[in-house]
Formats: C-alpha cells, structure tokens, sequence
C-alpha cells in the first residue's frame, strides 16, 4: 500500500466500504494529482464525479403525497429519514476516481480525490494531468456548475449551449424545463 | 495536389511515437491555421441524424480535400437526464433506469447499479444469484458485440453480416425472454439477487445457443477475417497508442486493441469471474482490425463462460432471505400479515440504504464501467452518477482521426464502439 501523507495539501484521508478517499485543498489540487500521477503511479482517470449537498443537513422526507390534481413530484410528503446525517463542510464535492492501469497487473488499486467547493468558487482544470478530464469537467460544469480554472474548453457539452441552470443541482427542480412559448403570452 | 493513398497509410509504423492527442483541447482536432491560409478547408456536418452514427452523434469535420485536418465531436442530443429522475426514485424503483442508459449491454447497466446498492447495504448475493448474473452478463456482452459487427460490417457495405449477427442475436434475445419475460431492460436483478427463479428449461436452451455460437463465430470470421476489402478497410487506421489510450480513459476492447492487457474481470473480479477460466485478449496494433478481432474473440471468451456458468450453477436460494429489502414470496401475502406489511412498506417508501458514497466498477461489453453512488440514509438516492465507458471513447475520436481520410471515418467511429444513450444519459 502506498501511503498518502506525503500528498500535497492533504486535508483528510479515510477508509470507507474498501474505498480510499483523499480529500484535499481546492487550491493545491493539481499539485496533489500530479504527485498522485508520477509518484503514486494513478495514470488513469476514471470519472469525475460532482455532487450537490444542499440541503443535505435540513429535515428532509423521502416520498411524495398525491393530492386532488395529480401527484405533485417537487412537493414531498411521507417518510422522514431514520437519522439525519451530519452536515457537510461545503456545497459541493468534485471526486476523481484514479486508477492504475498497468499491462498484465493482477490487481486494480483505486482511489477517490476529493475536493470541496462552495458555489462559483473554480477548482483547478486536471486536463494537463490527465487529457480525458476535459469531458468529465465539461459535464460537471454543464450539470453541477462547478468551474474550472484553466479548462481549455470550458462550455456544455450534453445540454444546449444557451440552456439556463445545471440540472442536477439540488434546486434544479424535476422537470424543470423552461417553457419556450406558453399560451400565455 | 497529390493526397497520399492507402499503401502510403498501411506503410507507417502501427503505433506513433510519441502522443499523438490533439493540443490544447484533447478532443478537438484544430486546423493548422497556416494550412487554412493557403488551402481550401471544407467544414461538413456528420449528424446528428446520421445512418452510421449509432444515435444521434454530430461530428464537426473540416476537410482538407479527402483528408480530415479538423474534427469535433458534439454530443448531447441523447440526453435523457436518467441521473436527475433517479434521485427522485426509491432505490427500488430507480433499478429500471441504468438498464436503459446503454441499452445495448442493459444487463450489465443493470447489474453495476445493483452491486452499487449491495455495497452500501452490506449485501452479499448467494451464490446461485452471483452465477446466473455472470451468465446473462456474458450473454448480454455477446449481444452486445453482435450488434457492434453487425451495425460496424453494414456501415463498411457487408450488409449480410448485419442478418447473421442479428439471428444469433434474436436468440440471446429469446433466451432473456425465457428467463425474465422481457427481451431487453429485463430488470432481473434485484438489490440482494434475482427476481425470480431460473425457469425450468432455460439450461437446455442455453446450452444449444452455446454450443452453436462457437460454430457462429468462427463464420463470422471465415466471412470477414480474410476478406481483402474488409482488411482495406480496418487495417492500420484510427491508431491509438497504449500511452494515448490510457491517457485518454479508454478502456475494454479500445484498450486491448492498443496492447494492453487490462480486464476488470481479471484484476478486479467481482461476481464469480474468479471461479472460471478464460482469457483476456490482447492485440498491439491499436487499429480498426484489431479492435475487430478483440471483439470476435471476447466472444468466445464469453462463449466459454456461459457453458462453464451452466456447468457449475450452483443450487439453493436466488435471493437473500431479508425481507427489509427483499420482496415476501407471493404466495405469502394471502395468509400473512407480516408479509403484506412488508410487501407494502417496500412498495411505497423502498428500503433505506445507509449514508455512505460508493464507486463500484465493472467491466461492460465497452469497457469500464463505473457507478458512481451518495446516499443520506433514505429511501432515495442522493446522487447517482455513471461513468459510461462511450463517453470517454468518444473523447478519442479526434486522437485517433488525426490524418485519416474521410472514408475511414465511420470505420474509425465505428469501432469505438459507442452507444450513444451512454454518451448523453
């Protein structure tokens, strides 16, 4: 096992379901994945993974109550949770899952990078450590709104190019689609 | 302006030296602004509606008389948003979504999401479960390779192909059927194991599809291995190095057609892929071709398991005995009132998984696939996200495009095998 004190602003490192998680300083990430890359031989990029936890640490029920017109799925109603989960540092987390591939290698070490971020604040572009980040950043910024700094090509890449809002933030409602042309007007 | 022809592409070395990922955005082949200057550059649209691009793929190339100097890929037509709907799902209910995301290799959408479910709980399926899986996720990576020879050989003009691949297809098809009930998006695998029982019948079935799918393969291969078009077409183009294809996150047959040995299934096994034997095959030149022999050949790699999955079946129980998370048998919810109160709680509200986040990886008929998973300790996933092999295959285009000619797009495209329902989720 390699161990990870030696990361570049190493914030926490814990062990969870078999997985290791680094969590490090938003600022000293590309520090901390270029050292992950040539010292720790990580020379493959899984994914990049943005979650949003707004809200995560507010009274919060899981179902949803049908009422006279219809079910209304942005307006829950129902179960509560069992416990409430601890809250969390900040809004949102970007994991990178590392990999070590190597040709004939009988075994696939795995780690999680972490960094936290809160709303607007950029996390440094990891697409000169590893090329394939530049998609994975793109969806993260299309979906979550993450932003990061120095991508070269930093625009969506699954919704249009003039859509408003990332839909998979927490206060991105459900079917939340603007109406183009409504009888309305 | 004399264009250097195929004999002059066979006879560079199979893989560069040297990276060959387009600078400064990796995925976008940028005209050389000097060659635009003095040449004409002709900017054409593949796609999105575009018979040859397996879904709704726009292709953005500028040419250079027949050769491509620029290419970008634009994605996103397909996207459904399957990772918002599954956060307002129970966990139960949301096991129907990953299997129409790549729906070509649905069993194994299936499944990465199931173990992701299980890892959290703390489940371990019992053993008969953990064989079945592994048999209808071989089965699901035959068909899963079928339709790739068959759409990949049509866009290159072997149209007969597409009619043999989809026959055995049809069979694969007929024998999720007889399992499930449902020929594709079976949703036969549930958090702790299986739906329901393997039926009666299924085994002899199988055993028949197997026993002729060697036989099937091997004409698949007398018909195109050989075949001097077929070779024109597939050799030494759409290069990807080892160090390009790692560095690129390309994975499964891409991967292994670039010469290196790398199988989730091997060095990460998971199911019962330790108790079998097969091999990984492996070729060095990182063209077309040998993309195409690494998917014949994982077919009867995949062939082998199934007859050995149907050999050592284990007997006894299908699914965990936890009725937390696990349906009561029907026949008990006439006469106990402990069960339909179960039945009913996992109806409506769905188990309550632990708060934790997982990222669980399996090796897809694409490649690796990954699932990537946050729960707050409710009924609902907080966060689901999936690393779709296609996604980041699709990031190569540009790298393995560079300096071909427009005709060898779509075989380039082609055998990357994408599925674009992945791509766009």
């Amino acid at each position: 096992m390699t161990r990870f004190d030696a990361v570049p602003g190493l914030v926490e490192e814990r062990e969870e379901h078999g997985e290791t998680t680094l969590v490090v300083e938003r600022e000293r990430l590309r520090e901390a994945a270029l050292w992950l890359r040539d010292e720790a031989g990580f020379n493959f990029l899984s994914d990049v993974a943005a979650a949003d936890y707004l809200g995560w640490d507010r009274p919060r029920v899981a179902g949803y109550w049908g009422n006279t017109d219809g079910r209304d799925i942005n307006q829950p109603g129902s179960w509560g949770l069992r416990a409430q989960p601890e809250p969390k540092p900040q809004r949102f987390t970007v994991s990178y899952h590392l990999l070590r591939v190597e040709s004939g290698a009988s075994e696939a070490p795995r780690l999680r990078l972490q960094v936290w971020c809160e709303d607007g604040e950029p996390i440094p572009s990891l697409v000169p450590v590893w090329p394939t980040a530049d998609w994975h950043e793109r969806e993260a910024w299309d979906m979550m709104g993450i932003r990061f700094d120095d991508h070269p090509n930093l625009v969506r890449i699954l919704m249009e190019d003039d859509w408003e809002g990332h839909p998979l933030r927490k206060d991105y409602p459900l079917g939340g689609e603007p109406v183009r042309f409504s009888g309305e007007e | 302006m004399s264009e250097p022809t195929m004999a002059v592409a066979q006879s560079k070395p199979a893989i560069y030296e040297g990276t060959r990922i387009p600078s400064p955005i990796p995925t976008v082949l940028q005209v050389d602004p000097a060659l635009r200057e003095e040449d004409d550059i002709l900017e054409v649209n593949f796609g999105p509606n575009h018979p040859s691009t397996h879904g709704v793929l726009r292709l953005v190339v500028e040419l250079n008389g027949e050769r491509v100097v620029g290419l970008k890929a634009v994605v996103g037509y397909l996207h459904t948003g399957f990772e918002k709907n599954m956060e307002h799902k129970t966990w139960w209910k949301a096991i129907t979504y990953p299997e129409r995301i790549d729906y070509v290799a649905f069993q194994n959408n299936g499944l990465v999401f199931v173990l992701a479910i299980e890892k959290l709980l703390g489940v371990e399926p019992p053993p008969k479960a953990q064989w079945m899986r592994m048999l209808l996720c071989e089965l699901n990576r035959i068909h899963s390779h079928l339709v790739w020879l068959g759409t990949s050989a049509l866009e290159l003009g072997a149209i007969s192909m597409f009619w043999y691949c989809f026959r055995e297809r049809d069979a694969i098809l007929d024998l999720f059927e007889l399992v499930t009930g449902a020929r594709m998006h079976t949703r036969y695998f549930q958090a702790g194991g299986l739906a329901e029982d393997i039926p009666v019948g299924f085994y002899d079935e199988c055993r028949a599809f197997a026993d002729t799918m060697m036989k099937r393969v091997d004409e698949y291969e007398a018909l195109l291995s050989g075949q001097a078009i077929w070779l024109e077409r597939t050799k030494g183009i759409g290069l990807l190095s080892a160090a390009d294809a790692i560095a690129m996150g390309q994975s499964g047959p891409v991967l292994r057609a670039s010469g290196v040995d790398w199988d989730l299934r091997k060095v990460q096994p998971y199911l019962a892929y330790d108790q079998v034997d097969f091999d990984v095959p492996v070729y060095p030149n990182g063209d077309v071709f040998d993309r195409y022999k690494v998917h014949m050949d994982e077919m009867r790699q995949s062939t082998r398991i199934v007859q050995q999955a149907l050999d050592g079946m284990p007997d006894g129980a299908w699914i965990v005995d936890d009725r937390k998370i696990v349906l009561p048998p029907r026949h008990e919810l006439h006469t106990s009132m402990e069960s339909l109160i179960h039945h009913f709680k996992l109806v409506t509200e769905g188990y309550c998984v632990p708060e934790g986040e997982v990222y669980v990886t399996i090796e897809s008929p694409r490649g690796e696939l990954g699932c990537y998973v946050v729960s707050d300790g409710g009924s609902k996933p907080w966060r689901v996200k999936f690393r779709a092999p296609s996604f980041a295959a699709l990031e190569a285009t540009a790298t393995c495009m560079s300096d071909a000619l427009i005709a060898d797009l779509i075989a380039i495209v082609g055998s990357l095998d994408t599925v674009m329902g992945e791509v766009d989720r």
